[in-house]
């Protein structure tokens, strides 16, 4: 794993080559910025957010606000799958501040079905432009899942008539990366849950490249943007989870930074949603909580320029980040009890892990939440 | 000679959407054709759940109107099992519809509709000087109009259009001389635009704040919803109430100025006066002010006779599926459907850009089904709303229809258009903003001495349950059904908004909206058919919603009881 010295010396190489290249724009950022209202100081401040949202100590962030600048260059190729544009409408609520305009401005968004002003022939000429002009350097990024049963026939796009399983393969061919935006592009998503009627596939398995899976049912925001800087600032993948998600994002379990996590390790729950439980903030783990499985940085960073997160809102978090999630942590308002789910560490230095812990042993996860919250009580 | 003309993907929507026209000899449009290109199979995917799960599952339906279908799968289920949810979680729902509201109509005015009435070209040559004086002509105070705020817009696109790298504005129909602002109106509704991207984001912080998240919002369950500590938290109370009056500001000061201004330059472009060839329209009531009393109303017009409005009747509904890519022999209520996917694919032939392959409109040719109401095809929607309240006298309705008709100088009749759809959308929006404010008021009178949110569910797995609810998503009427069996989902169904507008042509040969819409409109350059996706954008289509479907195996649903006063 690089270091963060050899990071900060990576990303300053990719950096001088990028400003080797013919910019875009002859105004520099900095009198656009000032043109669209965004002070140099604001602008410094959110590159320091970015810069600790990736988990990068903050010298990075004079690299983060050169690489913003810079990110003209790298051409954004967005392509719509078997999906519901949730993704699309997460990356459009970019906030801190004025991100919107940035991305206007400075990411060549090359072909976005929902941004994009152009239509059928003249947009599938953009698409097929933009995959010959920049063979090699454009950023791929796919939202919604393939669809492969039938030949791929219950998803075509385009005059041609192309099935989103062709499209995706041959946008592959010449990608510097390619990012699959969201639990659909990454593992299938809704449409993948049994029985999968349309034979839906995340992009890693149509395709033979590494691919950075953004699980999320959508990824927040944060995380959308996130990656991409994180490519425009390296030029390369961040480092990547057993699901190919980055680190930085999906390292911590949604459990490890919940606020309610104090109630959860004394032993407080909410039992029904409309009880006085409720109102305090206990732990929503009886009511179906799937912190404990789901790896995420929802708590920390939350979503809708840090509004809320489904926890904030009473609800338990329905693991929307994890492969299959849709089959393995179903009900969703019922516990799933500990089970052989990837990375579960054996804690047992709380009530809540005891909890986990002796479900494990074969009883139902119900069963044993009431048995053992009812003395608690008592 | 005929010309067929391919339109895919059509842009600045949700979904997979592809239209065919065949122009004749002067670029008039025969015939049209409408095709949805995706299918999901979502219903199939709910088989054997529990209906608890319902509403989440139902949700990835559609990331746009994202919180409809939640509220409305969540409200099948509890009519279905006869849970009557308490006040406050009623008035929590309706904030949170008037939140997504506020949000999506900006969304889709601005960013999915916008461009088809703003060349972004033209503003480039715009005096920022006379087009401050314009604006103030729509609106006593406009926002983001000053000639500042238009100069700095002017030199930003300007900076993109000087690298001949025009990003998600290249290769548009810039020059169409169907676009019929000056320069100067122009640019007020470019800077609009921008603007708007921001406000979209507070509007949608808005439904996160009761939502959790936006979108896919997370906080409504069968029984009532979990927010109740944002509820009884006056400093989320007034964070609500800030961010309202935010976009409020925006809907008054631009949206409905831009709306009035669009009016007045486009009263004589044919592809905004036309665009409304089926004239049955319905929709049901919705957003709860204060108990059992609701902002807009129930209804369904024929033939255009608003002094004909009746009650709608769930048993005159039937789907017709001949010319979509799914077998059965004849037209279905949805409780008896079946849905068997029998895809026959494209037809190769000559069009305006050469051989292709395209629909086969003898054949099948869609993923979307057909809905008919009484037989007869239907509009759903914003415009479907306001006329079903206006025929039927709602006052807030008639006032400011009427005061919309004559701040234009345009006649009733005007509302049969494509400006009509798109100006209904407009004052849907400021209807719903004003006065959601009521059942804000309502809430809060309500929680002082009323804290609850939540009815514990009970379903009994000896038990057959069946229930159905109907809302009004932002495309228009939408409904859920369900069937529960030994405490699992037995049977689901949606019919949406966009599948009442935009299926295929049915087995008596009557068209749908979106297709008649099309028909006798004459295109300046059929290879560059601006004027057909202008029509089809005041529909606002959602195609994931329209396809979210169905039987897959073809069971036997059985028979289903429909009881219109369930909930």
């Amino acid at each position: 794993m690089d270091t963060h010295a050899a990071l900060y010396q990576r990303c300053k190489t990719r950096l001088d080559q990028l400003q080797k290249l013919q910019p875009r724009q002859s105004v520099t950022l900095e009198d656009k910025l000032i043109k669209s209202g965004i002070t140099r100081r604001e602008f410094m401040t959110w590159s320091a957010s970015v810069t600790a949202l990736l988990a990068l100590p903050l010298p990075f962030s004079s690299l983060v606000a050169e690489a913003a600048e810079l990110a003209d260059r790298v051409p954004l190729i967005w392509l719509h799958m078997a999906e519901c544009t949730g993704c699309s409408e997460s990356l459009i609520r970019t906030d801190t501040p004025n991100l919107d305009s940035l991305i206007f401005d400075h990411i060549s968004l090359e072909y976005h079905e929902t941004l994009m002003a152009a239509s059928g022939w003249q947009a599938e000429e953009n698409l097929e432009h933009a995959l010959e002009a920049y063979k090699g350097n454009y950023l791929l990024a796919v939202e919604g899942a393939i669809p492969t049963a039938n030949n791929g026939a219950f998803l075509t796009v385009g005059c041609k008539g192309h099935t989103g399983m062709h499209i995706v393969k041959e946008a592959a061919k010449g990608a510097a990366a390619i990012i699959s935006v969201g639990t659909c592009a990454a593992f299938g998503g809704v449409q993948a849950a049994s029985p999968n009627p349309t034979g839906a596939k995340g992009v890693q398995d149509v395709i033979d490249k590494p691919v950075i899976n953004l699980g999320g049912c959508p990824p927040s925001e944060k995380n959308i943007v996130g990656t991409l800087m994180y490519f425009i600032m390296f030029g390369k993948l961040p480092a990547l989870d057993m699901f190919n998600r980055p680190k930085w994002a999906y390292g911590a379990r949604v459990h490890d930074n919940c606020e309610r996590r104090g109630r959860f390790d004394a032993g407080e729950f909410v039992e029904t949603f409309g009880d006085q439980a409720a109102k305090d903030g206990y732990c929503l783990y009886k009511v179906g909580c799937k912190g404990p499985y789901t790896y995420n940085n929802c708590p920390t960073e939350r979503f809708n320029h840090h509004t809320s997160w489904p926890v904030l809102a009473g609800h338990g978090c329905i693991g929307c980040s994890e492969p299959n999630f849709w089959d393995d942590m179903a009900d969703f308002e019922k516990p799933l009890g500990r089970q052989l789910l990837h990375g579960i560490d054996a804690t047992a230095d709380t009530i809540g892990a005891v909890i986990l812990g002796a479900t494990v042993v074969g009883i139902g996860a119900h069963a044993v939440t009431s048995l053992f919250a009812k003395p608690l009580e008592e | 000679m005929s010309k067929r003309v391919v339109i895919d993907p059509i842009t600045r929507i949700e979904g997979h959407l592809r239209v065919e026209v065949e122009v004749d000899e002067n670029n008039v449009i025969q015939k049209a054709w409408s095709s949805s290109t995706l299918w999901r199979g979502i219903e199939v995917i709910l088989k054997g759940r529990t209906p608890m799960d319902v509403g989440l599952i139902v949700q990835r339906i559609c990331g746009v109107c994202t919180y409809s279908h939640y509220r409305c799968g969540t409200e099948a289920v509890e009519n279905a099992l006869g849970v009557k949810i308490p006040l406050n979680a009623k008035y929590l729902r309706s904030l949170m519809q008037t939140s997504l509201y506020m949000h999506d109509h900006i969304v889709h005015f601005y960013h999915l509709h916008g461009l088809d009435w703003v060349d972004v070209v033209s503003a480039l040559s715009a005096d920022p000087a006379l087009a401050a004086q314009e604006a103030n002509k729509y609106t006593a105070n406009p926002i983001a109009a000053g000639e500042g705020d238009l100069r700095a817009t002017q030199e930003r696109v300007k900076g993109l259009v000087d690298t001949g790298k025009l990003g998600p504005f290249a290769n548009a129909y810039w020059g169409n001389r169907t676009y019929r602002f000056t320069p100067e109106q122009n640019l007020i509704a470019l800077s609009h635009y921008l603007k708007a991207l921001e406000v979209q984001r507070v509007a949608a912080e808005m439904l996160a704040i009761f939502g959790g998240k936006s979108p896919h919002p997370q906080s409504l369950v069968v029984g009532g919803v979990t927010a109740v500590r944002d509820m009884l938290s006056p400093a989320r109370l007034q964070e609500w109430k800030q961010k309202h009056a935010i976009v409020h500001d925006f809907i008054i000061r631009a949206y409905k100025a831009d709306i009035v201004m669009a009016a007045a330059a486009f009263g004589t472009e044919p592809s905004v006066l036309g665009g409304v060839n089926v004239k049955n329209f319905m929709a049901t009531n919705d957003f709860v002010l204060a108990d059992g009393k609701y902002m807009f109303d129930q209804g369904v017009i024929m033939n255009g006779d608003l002094a004909g409005v009746s009650d709608i009747d769930p048993n005159a509904i039937k789907e017709d599926v001949t010319h979509s890519w799914y077998d059965a022999s004849a037209p279905q209520h949805p409780y008896e459907g079946t849905t068997i996917p029998n895809y026959t694919g494209f037809v190769e032939r000559d069009t305006v850009y050469g051989k292709l392959p395209t629909v086969d409109g003898d054949g099948k040719y869609s993923w979307v089904k057909s809905p008919r109401y009484q037989g007869e095809p239907v509009e759903v929607g914003p415009l479907a709303s306001l006329l079903v309240s206006y025929a039927r006298g709602n006052e807030v309705v008639v006032n400011s229809v009427n005061d919309l008709l004559s701040a234009t100088g345009l006649p009733i009749g005007a509302l049969f258009t494509t400006l009509g759809r798109t100006a209904a959308r407009m004052l849907q929006t400021v209807i719903v903003a004003e006065e959601g404010l009521k059942t804000f008021d309502a809430m809060l009178v309500n929680l002082q001495s009323d804290e609850s949110t939540y009815v514990t569910p009970e379903i009994d797995p000896q038990r057959e349950y069946e229930g159905h609810s109907m809302i009004e998503a932002p495309r228009g009427m939408l409904s859920h059904w369900i069937r529960i069996k030994g405490g699992k989902i037995e049977n689901y169904q949606a019919i949406v908004p966009t599948t009442w507008n935009a299926g295929p042509v049915d087995k008596d040969g009557k068209v749908g909206p979106y297709e008649a819409s099309l028909i006798g409109l004459e295109l300046e350059d059929p290879t560059k058919p601006l004027e057909v996706i202008r029509i089809i954008h005041s529909f606002d289509p959602c195609m994931a919603c329209a396809v979210h479907v169905m039987d897959y195996k073809g069971n036997d649903l059985g028979e289903f009881r429909i009881d219109p006063n369930g909930f």
